[in-house]
This record gives structure tokens, sequence and C-alpha cells, in this order.
């Protein structure tokens, strides 16, 4: 037998070092040190380790942890067998060693013997797969589709979801229909427990939100109307702007962010659950049992709480009128009334009932295709408040060009 | 109607020599409460190293809570948790985390983190606590994955795996750190006779070649019977334990009615629920 080199390297007690010493019947791999893989980068070991150097004179000094020579010989290895008796302590980084080596001697045709190996090493040993290289990366993700592939891609599923949108929409307007021969199957409590949470629930958030509108609005058109003795036309651009615009855009934008983005994690947390599954089993249907009370509160409680806004819309722009310019509460009020007509109501009323369908649709929609993870119950929430605001957004987009058409 | 007060022993909770291994975790008079409510209390027991200890019982006897109380997630209201003859509940929270880097715990439904890759599951124990560079971490990714035969799935993500298959990388994760302690949560629960029988075979292959210690909490009486070499019996009406010994022990010898009949599986003529 020919003794080992020492490698260059000089090698604490605990550092592990393998060398490979070759005899007659074969080689032997002896092992030494401390093998604990959670504390040190422990040596990798390859087919190279073992036909490169097998033939000539060299000694390899492997990865950082560790140490390999190889002692000089002439005649190939046929078969490798483990020494373990230097090994003072050790955990599966051994094993991970080990099982390079074997995976080594597999592809090198040289027999790698378990037998000297102790048992709880060849135990462990025999639990993981012969043939198979570990795979390259623990995070290795799948191949990203190409760019244009991807705009593709993103383009066609935007269709096929407005068309899904569209279907579960005809679907609740179907259900709703069912209402009046009470055969909808929407449970009462569900309906009422969605009003009191879009509805009552949300009056604080709408009325503080309205009120600072307003305000900011009448602070504004005063500090410019008041160069031009015009203060008492801060009534009417308060009035204008919260009737028209901004008590609709405002309360829906809340709604899409408090009550759209709890709907969509609420369904979806149920289709983490198999509960829409046990739904569709019993034949229940998802649009009358979910999503019609869901969409119902919503179109009920937008006009009330698009209401709401504007008075406390205007109340906020009545408190800095008052305080900063010279006109009397009775001005205001007249101010405010001649305004705005009753189209720009009825068509703040229009906006706000579609915002709510709107809110209610995509909400519920976004919640019933999120995956079934608790992560996904997060994503289906931020896709919701996302898709509501940007949604009711360009709806108003919409809403001023039909506004301007038809001349209101 | 028989004594609950002094459980049936068919061993010292408490023996040192015995078995495999001294004890490595031992509970001493422990009550485990949520506010108020006592769920068991008077608990006695010392797990040896190297065995395999199953914590049994009816359904909500508090098998699980138990099982939360040894792993840091439920102080006792009163007694003593020694691990390895320290008190887990001396130390600060800091200590606490050292102790629990000895734990490794799979949870009843596996618990992985539903937003990474097996791989990634594994994978964050290992960066979050040890200095291995990330080659290092990758190879031990693998090396665990394939020893619970998931090497093949180490990209994917858990929405896409079995319950079986989520088990197997669940145990993977709690390997990750080559705890010395292992606990299993209803291991079996939910999955076939085969693939339960497999998992047995993993987790005697586990404890044999790493040496390490399992608590395992399960109604799986196959399972038990063939895993298990020591454990307790808890009772959700006395609400303490009433029988310790192997799940072997417990089955041919223990002359607690309940027990017995758990054990034999057969109906306890006093227990009045269908």
């Amino acid at each position: 037998m020919t003794e080992p080199r020492k490698g260059a390297l000089p090698a604490s007690a605990d550092m592990p070092v393998w060398s490979i010493v070759r005899g007659r019947d074969g080689a032997s791999l002896t092992l030494s040190g401390r093998w604990i893989g959670r504390e040190t980068a422990l040596p990798r070991f390859t087919a190279q380790d073992l036909t490169a150097n097998a033939s000539r004179e060299t000694a390899r000094t492997p990865a950082p942890g560790g140490r390999g020579d190889i002692a000089p010989s002439s005649p190939a290895i046929q078969r490798l067998a483990c020494d373990l008796s230097g090994v003072s302590a050790w955990d599966t980084g051994l094993i991970a060693f080990l099982w390079d080596v074997r995976q080594a001697c597999t592809e090198a045709g040289i027999r790698f013997d378990s037998e000297p190996l102790p048992s709880p090493v060849q135990r462990l040993l025999g639990l993981l797969p012969e043939n198979a290289r570990p795979a390259q990366g623990a995070s290795r993700r799948k191949g990203r589709p190409a760019f244009l592939e991807r705009i593709g891609g993103g383009f066609i599923a935007m269709l096929a979801e407005t068309g899904a949108i569209a279907a579960l929409a005809r679907q609740t307007m179907q259900a709703s229909l069912r209402i009046l021969s009470r055969r909808s199957g929407m449970r009462r409590s569900d309906l009422l427990n969605d009003f009191a949470s879009a509805g009552p629930s949300a009056l604080l958030i709408v009325g503080v939100v309205n009120f600072l509108i307003g305000a900011i609005l009448a602070f504004v058109g005063a500090v410019q109307l008041q160069k031009f003795a015009a203060g008492i036309y801060v009534a009417s651009l308060v009035g204008i702007a919260s009737v028209r615009e901004m008590a609709a855009v405002m309360t829906a934008i809340i709604m899409a962010g408090r009550t759209g983005g709890a709907y969509a994690a609420r369904i979806s947390t149920m289709q983490g659950n198999e509960e829409i599954d046990a739904l569709r089993v019993f034949g229940i249907p998802i649009s009358s049992y979910l999503v019609l009370p869901a969409v119902l509160s919503l179109v009920i409680t937008m006009p009330l709480l698009y209401l709401y806004g504007c008075l406390i819309g205007m109340l906020g722009g009545y408190v800095v009128a008052i305080s900063m310019l010279d006109i009397t509460s009775l001005g205001y009020f007249h101010q405010t009334v001649i305004a705005f007509g009753p189209g720009q109501f009825v068509f703040g009323l229009v906006k706000s009932i579609v915002f709510g369908a709107f809110i209610g649709l995509t909400s519920c929609r976004i919640g019933m295709k999120a995956g079934r993870s608790a992560a996904d119950v997060g994503i289906a929430a931020t896709r919701a408040v996302v898709i509501g605001i940007v949604g009711v957004i360009a709806l108003d987009a919409v809403f001023a060009v039909i506004a301007n058409s038809v001349g209101i | 109607m028989q004594d609950r007060s002094s459980p049936s022993t068919l061993h010292d909770p408490h023996a040192t020599e015995t078995g495999p291994g001294g004890p490595v975790l031992t509970m001493k008079d422990v009550t485990l409460a949520f506010g108020p409510k006592i769920i068991q209390s008077h608990i006695d027991l010392s797990v040896r190293r190297g065995s395999i200890f199953a914590v049994m019982g009816g359904s909500g006897c508090g098998k699980s809570t138990l099982l939360k109380s040894m792993i840091g997630l439920l102080r006792p209201s009163c007694g003593t948790f020694m691990l390895d003859g320290e008190d887990y509940w001396a130390g600060n929270d800091r200590r606490r985390t050292e102790l629990n880097h000895r734990f490794g715990v799979l949870f009843q439904n596996g618990a992985l983190w539903s937003s990474m890759t097996l791989g990634e599951n594994v994978a964050l124990p290992l960066q979050m606590f040890t200095a291995l560079d990330s080659a290092s971490i990758r190879q031990m990714v693998s090396l665990k994955l394939a020893l619970v035969g998931l090497l093949d799935a180490i990209d994917l993500m858990p929405s896409e795996i079995s319950g079986g298959m989520r088990k197997r990388a669940g145990l993977a994760r709690a390997l990750a750190l080559d705890p010395d302690i292992l606990f299993f949560d209803e291991p079996s629960a939910g999955l076939d006779p085969i693939t339960s029988a497999r998992l047995d075979d993993l987790i005697l292959n586990l404890r044999d070649g790493l040496g390490a210690t399992i608590v395992i909490v399960s109604h799986e009486l196959p399972s038990l019977f063939r895993i298990a070499d020591d454990g307790i019996f808890l009772d959700a009406v006395s609400k303490r334990p009433i029988a310790h010994g192997s799940p072997k022990q417990l089955r041919d010898r223990c002359t607690d009615p309940q027990v017995h009949a758990f054990m034999n599986r057969q109906r306890n003529e006093k227990d009045s629920r269908p």
C-alpha cells in the first residue's frame, strides 16, 4: 500500500480532510477531521478527482475546508472503499460528500464499496438515489418566456379576463333578477353582513376623506379667487367638484381599497380551504351565493355614500370658506344650490352605481381565480385594490367623455 | 371507576439508563392551559436520546398542544420543561432560539412557505443560521430533498405537489439544520397506507442514520406499533396522562379500559359518544 502524500496546506485537526490511498485490491478514501456541514463549507468530490488524477502523480487541494491528496500509482482504480476512522464528528455534510463520491464512482465506472461504512452512514446513503446528480440550484426557476411572448400572453390574458368578468356580470344580473322570485340562492344574512361592511362601517373614513377634499378645494380656490374679489365662487367650485367628480371618485377609491380588497381576500381564502369547490359540488352557484351579495351591497351603498360624501365635502368647503373669506352661511348655501343642476347629481349617482358594480365584480373575480396558498391571498387582495383604483379612474375618464358629448 | 390520579406506568418515566440513551427532554408536573381553560395537567415524561416517543390519545385531548409546548410555542402554566438538563423557559429569548435550533418540526400539513419553492423552503434556515456559501447550501438542500425522495421536485411550489410530498418536503425542511430532536405532528394523517409505511421507514432510517430523538404525535396505530418505543397516553376527560409506555406495551399490558380500547381499536363501553 502506498502512503498518502500530505498536502501543502496546513490543516488543523478539526479540518475535514480526504485522501485516496491506492492498494492492490483498489483504492481507499480516507477521511478525517470534523465533517459538520452546517459549520463549514465541505469539499466537493467529482469524477475528475478519480479519473484525471488516478493515473498521474498529482496532489489535489479541493475547495475550502478540505484537502485531498491522491497518492501516485500506475493502474486505474477498480474499487473504492471508504475509511472513516479518522472522522471525529459528522452530520449530513459527510453524507453529502459521500454521495458525491458514490456518484463520481458511478460516472467513472468504479465500484463504490459501502460495506466498510458505519451502519448509520450506510442507511442514509441507502436513501439517496444512485445516479442522480444534485440539482444545480435551490432557487432555479423555470425558463421565462421572451419579451414579446410575455406581452402577447398578457394581452390575451387581459381579453380573456374581461370576458370572464363580463360573463360573471351576466350571471350576477340573472341571479339578481331571480331575487324577485325568491330563487336567487342568496342568503339574506350574507347580504346584510356585506351591506353593513360596505355601508355603515365605511361612513367614518368616507366622511373624513371627503371633508378634507372639500376643505382642500376650498382653500386652494379661496387663495386664487380672493385676488379677483370672487371669493363667493368657492362655494360653486366645491359644490360642482364634489357632486360631479370628487365625491364619487374618492368614495369609490376608498371602497376599492377597503371593501374590494376584503372581498378578494375572503374569496381567495375560501378557495384555499376548498370551500368554493364544496359549493360547486353541491351545485350552489357562486354568482348567487358569493358574488351577488358583494355586488348588490356595493351597488346599494355606493350611491348613498356618494350623497353622504357630497354633503360632507361641501361641509368641509364651507368650514374653510367661512373661516377664510368674508361670506355668510346663507350666501355660501345659496351659491352652492345654484351652482349645479339635477343632471350633474344624476350623473354622479350613475357613476357611483357603476363604480360599485365594477369594484364588486372585479374583486370577486380576482378572489375566485386566485391560487390556494397564503401568499396568493395577499396577491389577490393587492391586485383587487390596484385594479379597483385604476379601473375607477379609467371609468371616470370614460364618463367625462360621455358627459362632454351629451352636454352635462 | 378506575382511579386516574396515578397514571398506568409500564416503565419509570424518569428512567435514565434504560433503552437507547439517557433523557434528552423531560417534563415534570407540567400543566398546559389557554387562559383559564386547562388542556392537560400533571404531565410527567422523559424522552430518551435516540428513541421514538409517541404522544397518544383521542381527538381533542391536547396532543398537539403538548407538542407545541415541547417546541417552545406554548409556555406551560406550571411545571418544568428541561432540555438536556437545562430549564428551557429559564433562559431569555435568545437562548431559547439557540435551543430551538436543536429542533426540527414536521407540522401536520407540512407548513411549507407557500411563496417559495421546495428548495428555497429548505435553504432558508441554512441561509439564516449558517455561514455556508450558496454552493454549499445548494449541496445541502439537494441532499435533504434527496433523503426524502424529492430531489426532482426541488423547483416546484408547495401548491404544485401532493399532500404526501408536502409532508416529505416538510420533513426535508425540518432536517435542514441537522437537528438532534425531531417532532412530527400527525405525520401519517391523510396518507394512503403505502405512503404511510414508506414514511415510517424514512423516520426509522433517519433515527438510525442521524441518531436523532423523535417525538411523534399520532393516532395511526399500525405506524405507532411499528416505530415508537416509548410514549404517553393523554386523557381528554380527566385532562391528564393516564398511561406511560410503548404503544405495544400499552396495547398488550395496560389495564386502563380507555387505553386498552384505544390501542386495540375497540369501543370503550363507558364512552357515550356515537
